[in-house]
């Protein structure tokens, strides 16, 4: 099935409610296997102890909360260049998504820092600049609340995402003259990951379970906005009907 | 070609000047929020002195946004956008247009306040001319990316509050080249131009994505 074939509502609709079921078992079943292996196989760290387990929470929520802004990003290209009918509803979906996985590993990333760093918060590089993620996360939220039509809500919304994804190199690269606290990249670098297997398997499995999690969340959402627009539409045409002027004509459903 | 472009300008910038207080409203609130620091720090010289750059630069920043929700709000509500967007000038032509005369009219204003109340701050007279060159080339960019914030929320009623934390996480980057090119000119072994040039290259990108988005935010609400 082509991407376009997914440009219909209705489409979309059945086949998330065939995928569904399956990803959501399997979302679980990775998560048991992984929660498993971070608790039980993977060993501690010689001077963290058993806090370094925090890591398989904290590191695919960091990479959730980046990946997620990415496929905002890239939905935004689908409203504005594509007009793909679904890359708003699907922007819009993944916004909550991404700002609770922001929230979450700023969380325990001050959690962990407490007994690491001994402090909960520093003005760091890669801390601030996952900060200034959230707030842009937030902003975007704001956004699509305050328009009325969801149609020009994405794409205001879908303008400024993109204007931010331009930002997040800038905000990343324009730290590097501070001096950070947070440990530089060990999984995604070119000579290999740096991090012992033991504890690297885990970690991947998490980020799959995470990812799996994403989808899930994200499916749904998306199903959850598509009706809501529907039961807009139907609303917005009941209301237009209802006066019984001759001229009243019902306003054209959004999502369909 | 250019005639549509400078009467403009010229258009903005009688607007700013005659409509009560728009210019000069900015450096006020400027003047006040430099006024404030000293208050909530304490009046301790050596520590104005050192974070004076930074505290001009924030209330540089602030300013900007105060003044920013004027650049399309006010020919939204008497009609003069529709009658812009229809005009079949190059729309981002025009954003660059309202935006330079923005700038003069409020961005200027700051850059000229700055070395007088850097006096207040205690900053040395390197100091000064540093923060002011880099006021000079930053706050454009400010008012530039601004223009995306003021577009979007244009259909708004009360876009004000807002387009602030719209803005603010893009301006982020030049606050942060701002305030370390002034600092590099105070603390002797951290080059000065290095930072300095970073800002002007995030001013000459804003200037090319700034009319781009607001141009493509105004288009969208509009139609």
């Amino acid at each position: 099935m082509a991407l376009i074939d997914l440009a219909n509502p209705t489409r979309f609709l059945s086949l998330a409610h065939r995928l569904l079921p399956w990803l959501t078992a399997l979302c679980a079943a990775t998560f048991a296997v992984g929660l498993y292996m971070s608790f039980f196989v993977a060993p501690e760290d010689y001077q963290q102890g058993d806090t370094v387990r925090i890591m398989y929470i904290h590191v695919p929520s960091a990479w959730l909360a980046m990946m997620c802004y990415s496929i905002m990003a890239i939905a935004s290209l689908g409203t504005l260049v594509w007009r793909h009918p679904l890359a708003d509803v699907a922007a819009k979906a993944a916004a909550p998504l991404g700002a609770a996985f922001t929230f979450m590993s700023l969380i325990t990333g001050s959690l962990w820092g407490k007994p690491m760093w001994g402090t909960y918060w520093v003005w760091d590089a890669r801390l601030t600049s996952v900060l200034v993620l959230f707030i842009m996360y937030l902003g975007l939220m704001a956004l699509w609340r305050t328009m009325e039509d969801p149609i020009k809500a994405g794409k205001a919304a879908a303008v400024l995402t993109l204007v931010g994804a331009l930002n997040l190199p800038i905000i990343k690269f324009s730290v590097d003259w501070w001096n950070t606290l947070h440990q530089p990249a060990s999984v995604m670098r070119l000579d290999g990951p740096t991090i012992h297997p033991d504890i690297l398997w885990p970690l991947l499995v998490m980020a799959l379970a995470f990812t799996l999690l994403f989808l899930v969340l994200h499916l749904m959402a998306m199903r959850n906005e598509i009706l809501r627009r529907r039961v807009r539409a139907l609303r917005q045409r009941a209301a237009a009907i209802r006066p019984a002027t001759a001229t009243a004509a019902p306003q054209s459903a959004a999502a369909e | 070609m250019t005639g549509w472009f400078s009467s403009l300008v010229l258009r903005e910038l009688r607007l700013a000047v005659r409509v009560g207080g728009g210019a000069l409203i900015g450096v006020l609130f400027f003047l006040a929020v430099v006024t404030v620091v000293p208050f909530g720090i304490g009046p301790d010289l050596n520590l104005l002195s050192r974070i004076g750059p930074a505290i001009l630069w924030i209330g540089a920043l602030l300013s900007t946004l105060l003044g920013l929700d004027r650049l399309f709000q006010a020919d939204r509500d008497d009609g003069a956008l529709d009658l812009i967007l229809m005009a079949g000038r190059p729309l981002e032509l025009v954003v660059l247009a309202k935006c330079l005369a923005h700038w003069l009219a409020t961005g200027l204003p700051l850059v000229l306040a700055a070395p007088v109340l850097a006096v207040f701050l205690n900053l040395d007279p390197v100091a000064i001319g540093a923060v002011t060159l880099t006021l000079l080339v930053g706050t454009p960019a400010l008012t530039l990316i601004g223009a995306i914030g003021a577009a979007l929320t244009v259909p708004l009623r009360r876009g004000g509050l807002l387009l602030a934390v719209l803005v603010v996480p893009l301006a982020i980057p030049v606050l942060i080249f701002g305030v370390s090119a002034a600092d590099a000119a105070i603390s002797e072994p951290m080059p000065f131009l290095t930072p300095f040039l970073i800002l002007c290259a995030l001013t000459l990108i804003s200037a090319v994505v700034g009319p781009a988005a607001s141009a493509a935010a105004l288009r969208f609400a509009a139609d």
